[in-house]
């Protein structure tokens, strides 16, 4: 079933944060960021991590990847302390990064090729069978510009996949989409996880995404961020979309929402745009 | 299915067009030769409003018109002089570029991919940078030995600033995502350098060639008028001009106008020709 851990018959992609701290500037004009997070986070499980816009998950999300080190504290992936990039933690996103004069195949092909561990037909057939998956086949000659929105992010879905990492990490990747192509991405999402079983470190400020997708939901406090709670989501795989209409989901979002409602309030004396942008969703999400 | 893939290719051959067809149908093409010819006919009436009603408009009536224009032009068109200004233009015009582009793409990205190199070298080149490349001529006059290496050195000095901070803009505004992506795939310095930010860059790359390419005739053609037809460093269109406003012939001065326009057309459709077949992602509509 699982056809990346499903050799070793062991997931891997357990993720272990223990006490991170990360801020920026100089002493003058410091700015704490990530004020305390500590997470165990199981392999094999989707994570979905939401916190108010602005928060800080972006951080979280370059600390995990490697791209920037933490201050204090540390982050490690199936045991080895993380203090760099790797292949092993594919990161998608927020806006495309798809390489612009490269086409659909070509994209695919950049990590193979670079390390030069898959040549040739091997190669060829892998990227067929994964552009097949995400439904790009007959676009792999297309570039990026010439894809829609959603089949962008399936593209880069696949550039991430062929690099067979043990943690997808997802930095809001259907941030900017319409809301139906949003919709069919949530749900090719899920397929791909409760195909592969792979680990997936999720980030967005999307409640009922993270409820729809995740295993389990991490709440951020406001920045600087904190860990305010780890809210398992027992509802059942595989997941349809009518499933956000249950009583079970709603629980869980109105869970969820108690507590970002509250962060946002924390500060909302202050009038920042964050914490506005925050309350009107809660307002218009009832 | 053999009948709807019949009608696909009934439908095929009914809309294949000659080459005659498609130039009839050429409508930019002919929206472009109608309006040289309506600006050629304004001209023409214009500049002899004083011969056929008697009083001479002001501006248009003291250019000469396009007949007379066409007349001088086909006086020169066989003398090899003529052909030799537009050489000697031309091959001081791509030495100065070439030259510019080879020294200002690596300059360029050096300054945009390092740091320290940056902070040291920035500041330098921005005293120098708004210096205007005519200023630089009498002092490049009593630099070097010969009038042709001072018009050479002018003209590389109009291209190599434009070029310069077009590379190191376009290249400094490469989306991290991109170099991070491919970091986390394993790209090594080397690797994220060739193949994230050269062709990252290669968008203004060519923006800078467009602009340097027309500040390299503007430099070249003021050089020529000033450096005048000595043994060396003379000749070219710009001296053609300048011969002929000593000659007092109005028409030959328009020729070599005309002739400039026509020799930076050619050199800006090459250059775009070039970036449309270095960047194939760009010419997608």
């Amino acid at each position: 079933m699982s056809e990346i851990n499903g050799a070793s018959g062991r997931a891997s992609g357990a993720i272990v944060m223990d006490g991170v701290r990360k801020g920026y500037g100089e002493d003058w004009s410091w700015q704490q960021v990530i004020e305390s997070v500590s997470l165990d986070l199981p392999p094999g499980q989707f994570t979905a991590v939401v916190g108010p816009s602005g928060c800080g998950k972006t951080t979280l999300v370059n600390l995990l990847a490697g791209f920037e080190r933490a201050d204090e504290g540390s982050i490690a992936v199936d045991g080895r302390i993380v203090s760099g990039t790797s292949r092993d933690r594919m990161v998608v996103f927020q806006e495309s990064a798809l390489m612009p004069w490269l086409t659909t195949y070509q994209n695919v092909a950049f990590g193979p090729k670079l390390r030069g561990d898959m040549r040739g037909a091997a190669l060829d057939r892998e990227i067929d069978r994964l552009l097949n998956k995400v439904g790009l086949a007959e676009f792999k000659d297309k570039f990026p510009l010439q894809l829609s929105g959603g089949m962008q992010r399936r593209a880069e879905l696949a550039r991430a996949m062929i690099n067979s990492p043990s943690i997808m990490i997802m930095d809001e990747p259907f941030r900017g989409l319409d809301a139906m192509t949003r919709e069919l991405m949530q749900e090719f999402l899920l397929r791909l996880f409760e195909e592969t079983g792979r680990t997936h470190f999720f980030v967005t400020s999307e409640i009922e995404e993270a409820i729809f997708l995740a295993d389990r939901l991490v709440v951020l406090s406001n920045r600087p961020v904190t860990v305010r709670t780890v809210i398992d989501i027992e509802l059942p795989r595989p997941r349809e979309f009518h499933l956000l209409s249950t009583p079970e989901a709603y629980d869980y979002k109105r869970e969820a929402l108690e507590i970002l409602h509250e962060e946002a309030m924390k500060s909302f004396g202050g009038g920042g745009s964050v914490q506005n942008e925050l309350v009107e969703a809660i307002a218009r999400r009832g | 299915m053999t009948a709807v893939s019949d009608m696909v290719q009934g439908a095929g051959v009914v809309r294949k067009r000659t080459r005659l067809q498609r130039l009839k149908d050429n409508r930019k093409l002919w929206r472009g030769i109608a309006a040289v010819v309506i600006a050629l006919v304004f001209w023409e009436v214009g500049s002899r409003w004083d011969q056929w009603f008697g009083f001479t408009l002001p501006f248009i009536g003291l250019i000469p018109p396009p007949t007379d224009v066409a007349v001088a032009w086909m006086s020169v068109l066989p003398q090899p002089g003529y052909w030799e200004s537009w050489y000697l233009s031309f091959k001081r015009v791509l030495a100065g570029f070439l030259v510019a582009q080879l020294v200002g793409i690596p300059l360029g990205l050096a300054l945009a991919v390092n740091r320290y190199f940056r902070e040291f070298f920035f500041p330098v080149f921005e005293i120098l940078r708004p210096i205007p490349p005519l200023a630089w001529v009498p002092a490049s006059l009593i630099f070097w030995p010969t009038n042709e290496m001072s018009i050479a050195f002018v003209t590389f000095l109009g291209a190599f600033f434009t070029i310069v901070i077009n590379v190191l803009g376009g290249a400094r505004t490469i989306d991290i995502s991109l170099l991070r992506a491919a970091q986390s795939m394993g790209a090594t310095q080397w690797d994220m350098f060739w193949k994230i930010v050269l062709p990252g860059t290669l968008p203004s790359i060519f923006t800078g060639a467009a602009v340097g390419m027309g500040i390299t005739w503007e430099v070249v053609l003021a050089a020529e008028m000033i450096s005048g037809g000595g043994t060396q460093g003379g000749g070219g269109l710009g001296f053609f001009i300048w011969n002929s406003y000593m000659g007092g012939s109005l028409p030959h001065i328009v020729v070599g106008m005309i002739s400039i326009g026509i020799a930076g057309y050619v050199s800006s459709s090459a250059i775009r020709w070039l970036g449309d077949w270095a960047m194939p992602w760009r010419r997608l509509f």
